[in-house]
Order: structure tokens, then C-alpha cells, then sequence
């Protein structure tokens, strides 16, 4: 928005700015420039006066005034206090704005945050008819319109700057008889290098690579780990059986989601359990897909696990095929081929969505054995109710670990259970300081 | 070393690329993370050629055997050439695209959708029997939930306490902790499966199995 955009203009927008109190990024000021005080200001010709209307003492008000007056007309200076003082008082522009320009944490750069107390707050409210934010390019610099604010308004955020560049940023308000400025403030951006808000999260990750790394390396020397007992995935083996005994397919269900899911890299990872195991038995494995990419990846999976049992015959390309994208498309085609493939064993794990239970329901009516296992909390219930085992949770990224019973990835789920441990010590840690009245320790791992 | 190590190498710089760029917002990180996400939708336009093919090979082959429903493939292929053929004759704005869009895809849509309630219902039969004392114990949340969620539960009341606020309780308090125990193992579930990955330790996804 340029400033011939706004309704309303200062008749000295060109006229320099001086802060009269406060330093930094703050300060409140007000400008005349009509009514009574305007003509005041214009009958002295005076090119800019600022005066200062904060419940500061009168000599700082008298120096306030002072500094805004040019230089060489210290003749004039003298004579246009006292006018000056009574256009104060005179005028209907009595607000003042606190206003502070910061540059936006946390981003990279090119960004500075305003805020200010929002005018509606004040007894200055009801006379306001139209509020603008401006910005100049440093003190002196053209001035632009950025935005027409509403009295509720408290913070603006500037996205159009340089870095390093200082900028001085004023809201300017419409009176019914004259035009005032209610505050400025300057603010520089700057690129920052690391996310503070972040810092949790960083010292999370750091612990978590730190467990995972030391019990890998125990993993490695040959200690031997336990791990308790997850029925859906001491089923696999008896679901891939019923299968070969009643001479159906198996159905593998990836989720309807993509790569980018780690829920559906965990799938793919059991998946090749699974082809293993389908393959041992000479079982026939359907894989329909809705993501192309996933269909392309459980395609190389499947093949690879033929290929490491010494079965690659049995890969059949057209058994890992692409569906469609649509959810409730998808939902219906795997509806329709397990009614009529009839599949013995379904499984289902990825992330799923509102088709969940449509799919496991349909599974169920066609008396399948059904392994379902999902991250998403508000799928489970559904799976619970429909299939015979569900993996909750953490159990589906644990699968493939399990089934593998990889020496060096059962590290992993030590560490897991460990930073789980970690994790409960300080939750119990945070509400015990919590109730005893102590929040910051909660309030640091916001 | 094509199949092993260059992909293995591929991962470790990317999702170290990923993490880094997680918590260092520089302008420089950000614009390579968007570049790495207009590759994926570059590969996703190429995939999504293969898969299309995959798909109209899957159907002609059972056409072409007969197999049990081929009918059904004969529909899904005249479907799919139809809806090419109508958005490369007459674009998708106007013209018979739309229309098929409008009135068959997404009433079969939102059919599916409605089958649901149907489904939950079964499912509600089924899970809402009282066999033991936890079986017991969640017929009676479901119906304290359900029936709190209804205006008429505004009205109904136990021992002082309105269904509505005792089934707001039971989805605050009960249901959020068991929620949030699960979220918290599936976030280093997740954190586990991607560091594995990073690291080099889980390699299954390149086909090195056990």
C-alpha cells in the first residue's frame, strides 16, 4: 500500500522526526498540524513541531519542545514555546501511543514486529476516525503507507524490509479536527541462526542421538536386550500360514500416505517382513497403493525380499499396483477387491485416515484375519473394534525391529524406552514445581 | 556401491540437511528446503506416470484372462480414458470434465463417506458389550460421551453433574492423558525410525533385509 493509498495524509510528511523522550526503539510523540495548534504552528512558521504529551515534568516538556525547533531560528524559539504550549492543550488530539519495533524473532531476516497498546484501551478511542502505520527508511527517508490499523490493532508485522537497514515506523491518527502522530518507533531486521524457540526440541534431539548411538554400540558388542512380547506381531507368522492354508492372497494395506510419512517408511519396513515371510510360504502378496511413490518404493521392496529368500519368481508385478489418489476412491476399490479376492489376511498399517474403518470393517464381514497398526490416536479406536490385533502407536515404528530381530536396530528400542523414561521423570517433575507454584521449569520446554 | 553406499551416503547428508534446516531459519537453508520440495513434486509427477500405467496394465491383464469381476476393470479403464479424453478435448473448466467431476466422482465420494456412519454403527455394537469389567467400563464413557455431546445432555444429570460436563471431563482428563502417552511413544517412534535411517543403521529400505 503507498501512501496515497490511505485516506488521510500529513500536510508535513517530509518533515524530520526527533524523538522527544526515550531511546532505542520507543518513544512517544505527537505532531499539529491542524486545528488550533496548526494555525498556531503555521502563524510562527514553524516547518515540523513535536510536542511531547507524556505525564513527564515541565522541564522536560520545555526540552522536548526545544530540540524540535531549527536550529538558526533561535530567535523564534523563544516566542514559539508559549505558543506552542497552548496549541498543546488546545488541540483534540490528547492520545499517545507506547509503541516498540523489533526485529522478528527466530526467521531469517527481512522481517521487524510492531506493537504497541491498542488505542481501543484508551479514552482517546471514541475521537480516533482513522488510524495508518508508516514507515520511513531511516530518519529523513520517504515515507510509505504500510497499513490502516483498527483500534483493536496491537502489532503489525513489517515482511517487506532489508536486513540491516533502520527503519522508523509511525501511527498516525485522524482526529475530527486535526491529524496527529501517536507514536514511532525504529527497528532494524536481522537474519538469526538458530530458532530459540526451538531449544527444547534441539536438546531433545541431541539426548535422543546421544541414547540411540550408546545402546547401538552395546547392541553391537552382543549384549543381549529384551523385549517384551507384542501379539500383533507374534501373529504375522500365523496370519501369513492361515493364508497358505486356505490358498488365498494377502493383502498389505501401506496407508494412504506418502513417503513423507514416517508411519509409511515404518509400513514399507514391515512390509518386507511380511514378503519374506508370503514368499517362504509361496503365498501370493497384493499391495494396492493410492501414493505412486510409495507403490514405486513397496514394488522394490517386495522384489528384493523374493530375491533374498531365493524366490524371485514369485514377484508379480501387477500384484503392487497403483489404485487412485482419491481417499474415498481408494477406500471403495480395496473394499471391492476384498470382497471379491477375499483375501485371508489383511494387513493394515501406515496412516490412515477416515477410511480406516471403512476398509477394516469390510475386512472383517469378508472373515479375514486382520493386523492393523497405526500412529494416528484417532484411528486406533477403529482398528481396535475391527481387527484382530492392533498395534498402538510406538508398536508399528518397533515392527520391523521386531520381526527382524536385528541385533544393532533392538539398540534402538532401548533407547526409545529410555527417553520415554527420561521424558515421564520430567513431566512428573514439571507438575510437582508446577502445583508447589513454580512454572518456569514447565514453561521452558514450551 | 551404487545400490549400498551412495544412497546410504544420499540419506545421511539429506536428513542431516533437514534437521539443521529445522533449527537454523537462514533464507539460505529455507530456499534449498523449498527447492528439495519442488523436486519432490517433480518426482511425484514422474511416479505418477508410472503408476498410472501400472494401473491400466493391473486392469488389462484381467480383461485380457477374464478374471472373477473383470467387468469392473473394463469400468475403471473406460472411466479413466474418459475423463483424460474430456479434460484433453475440452479442459477441465467447461465441458464434460467438470460435469463428470461434479456429478459422478464426487457423489461416489461422498457415498463412500456415508458408509461410515453405517460402519461405526457395527463397530459400536460390537465393541459396546459388556463381557468384562473394562468392556463395561467403556460402554459406559461411550454413552455418557455421546449422549454429553447432544443438547439433550445438557439436561440429564448424575448425582449433580450434568452429562455434558462429565463427558467434557472424561474427553479432557482420561481420554487426553491416554492420548498423550501414546503421542509421546509415537514421537520417538518416529524420531528412532528417522534417526535409524540418518544414521545408517536401518537399511531395509534399500533392500538389505535382515
Amino acid at each position: 500500500m503507498s501512501d496515497s493509498d490511505l485516506p488521510y495524509h500529513s500536510p508535513n510528511d517530509t518533515a524530520p522526526i526527533i524523538p522527544c523522550r526515550g531511546s532505542g526503539t520507543s518513544s512517544s510523540l505527537r505532531r499539529i498540524s491542524h486545528g488550533p495548534a496548526a494555525f498556531m504552528h503555521h502563524l510562527f512558521r514553524e516547518t515540523s513541531a513535536f510536542v511531547w504529551t507524556g505525564h513527564g515534568s515541565a522541564p522536560t516538556f520545555l526540552a522536548s519542545v526545544s530540540i524540535t525547533r531549527v536550529p538558526e531560528d533561535r530567535n523564534g524559539m523563544m516566542y514559539s514555546i508559549v505558543p506552542l504550549l497552548v496549541a498543546a492543550f488546545l488541540s483534540s488530539a490528547e492520545a499517545e501511543v507506547r509503541m516498540t519495533a523489533v526485529d522478528t524473532p527466530n526467521d531469517g531476516g527481512g522481517s521487524i514486529t510492531l506493537r504497541w497498546i491498542p488505542l481501543v484501551q484508551t479514552e482517546y478511542a471514541e475521537s480516533v476516525s482513522v488510524l495508518g502505520l508508516y514507515r520511513r527508511d531511516g530518519l529523513g527517508g520517504e515515507r510509505i503507507g504500510l497499513a490502516e490499523l483498527a483500534l483493536g490493532d496491537s502489532a503489525f508485522i513489517d515482511e517487506d524490509v532489508v536486513n540491516r537497514q533502520r527503519y522508523v515506523y509511525e501511527i498516525e491518527a485522524e482526529f475530527p479536527s486535526s491529524t496527529a502522530i501517536l507514536g514511532t518507533a525504529e527497528g532494524t531486521a536481522a537474519t538469526q541462526w538458530f530458532r530459540t524457540d526451538r531449544s527444547a526440541v534441539f536438546v531433545a534431539v541431541v539426548v535422543f542421538t546421544g541414547l540411540l548411538l550408546w545402546f547401538t554400540y552395546h547392541a553391537r558388542s552382543g549384549r543381549r536386550m529384551f523385549i517384551r512380547r507384542i501379539a500383533g506381531l507374534e501373529a504375522v507368522e500365523e496370519a501369513v500360514g492361515r493364508a497358505t492354508e486356505m490358498g488365498k492372497p494377502i493383502m498389505y494395506i501401506p496407508g494412504i500416505s506418502s513417503m513423507d510419512d514416517v508411519a509409511t517408511i515404518a509400513s514399507i519396513q514391515i512390509l518386507a517382513q511380511v514378503a519374506k515371510k508370503a514368499g517362504e510360504y509361496g503365498t501370493r502378496l497384493m499391495v494396492p497403493n493410492r501414493d505412486p511413490i510409495v507403490m514405486a518404493v513397496a514394488q522394490e521392496i517386495v522384489k528384493e525380499s523374493y530375491n533374498q529368500i531365493g524366490r524371485p519368481d514369485l514377484y508379480n508385478h501387477d500384484d503392487i499396483y497403483y489404485v487412485t489418489y482419491s481417499q474415498f476412491g481408494y477406500a471403495a476399490a480395496v473394499s471391492g477387491i476384498m470382497l471379491r479376492e477375499r483375501p485371508a489376511t489383511n494387513f493394515l498399517l501406515g496412516m490412515f485416515y477416515a477410511e480406516s474403518l471403512i476398509l477394516s470393517e469390510t475386512g472383517n464381514t469378508t472373515g479375514a484375519i486382520q493386523i492393523a497398526g497405526t500412529d494416528s490416536d484417532a484411528q486406533l479406536p477403529f482398528f481396535i473394534t475391527s481387527c484382530d490385533y492392533t498395534l498402538i502407536g510406538e508398536e508399528l515404528y518397533a515392527a520391523s525391529v521386531y520381526l527382524s530381530r536385528e541385533p544393532m536396530l533392538l539398540g534402538s528400542l532401548k533407547a526409545q524406552d529410555y527417553a520415554k523414561a527420561l521424558l515421564l521423570a520430567l513431566t512428573a517433575i514439571g507438575v510437582v514445581l508446577s502445583i508447589a507454584g513454580i512454572p518456569q521449569f514447565a514453561r521452558a520446554f514450551h | 556401491m551404487f545400490r549400498r553406499t551412495i544412497p546410504t551416503i544420499l540419506a545421511f547428508v539429506v536428513g542431516v540437511f533437514m534437521i539443521v534446516q529445522f533449527f537454523v531459519p537462514h533464507p539460505v537453508l529455507q530456499t534449498l528446503y523449498n527447492m528439495v520440495l519442488d523436486w519432490k513434486q517433480v518426482v511425484f509427477g514422474c511416479v505418477l506416470i508410472v503408476g498410472t500405467l501400472t494401473l491400466v496394465r493391473h486392469h488389462a491383464v484381467r480383461i485380457r484372462f477374464r478374471k472373477q469381476g473383470y467387468g469392473y476393470s473394463v469400468i475403471a479403464l473406460v472411466s479413466l480414458f474418459a475423463m483424460v479424453l474430456a479434460g484433453a478435448v475440452w479442459g477441465i473448466e467447461k465441458g464434460p470434465y467438470p460435469w463428470l467431476f461434479d456429478y459422478v466422482q464426487i457423489p461416489g465420494q461422498a457415498t463412500m463417506f456415508s458408509l461410515l456412519g453405517f460402519f461405526i454403527a457395527t463397530a459400536a455394537y460390537r465393541s459396546f458389550r459388556a463381557r468384562n469389567v473394562t468392556a463395561t467400563l467403556l460402554l459406559l464413557s461411550g454413552v455418557i460421551v455421546m449422549l454429553g455431546r447432544v443438547p439433550a445432555g445438557e439436561h440429564i444429570a448424575v448425582a449433580g453433574v450434568s452429562l455434558s460436563d462429565l463427558a467434557t471431563w472424561i474427553l479432557d482428563y482420561p481420554n487426553n492423558a491416554a492420548k498423550r502417552g501414546i503421542l509421546i511413544g509415537v514421537g520417538l517412534g518416529m524420531t528412532s525410525t528417522a534417526l535409524k535411517i540418518i544414521i545408517g543403521i536401518e537399511r531395509s529400505y534399500l533392500g538389505k533385509g535382515d
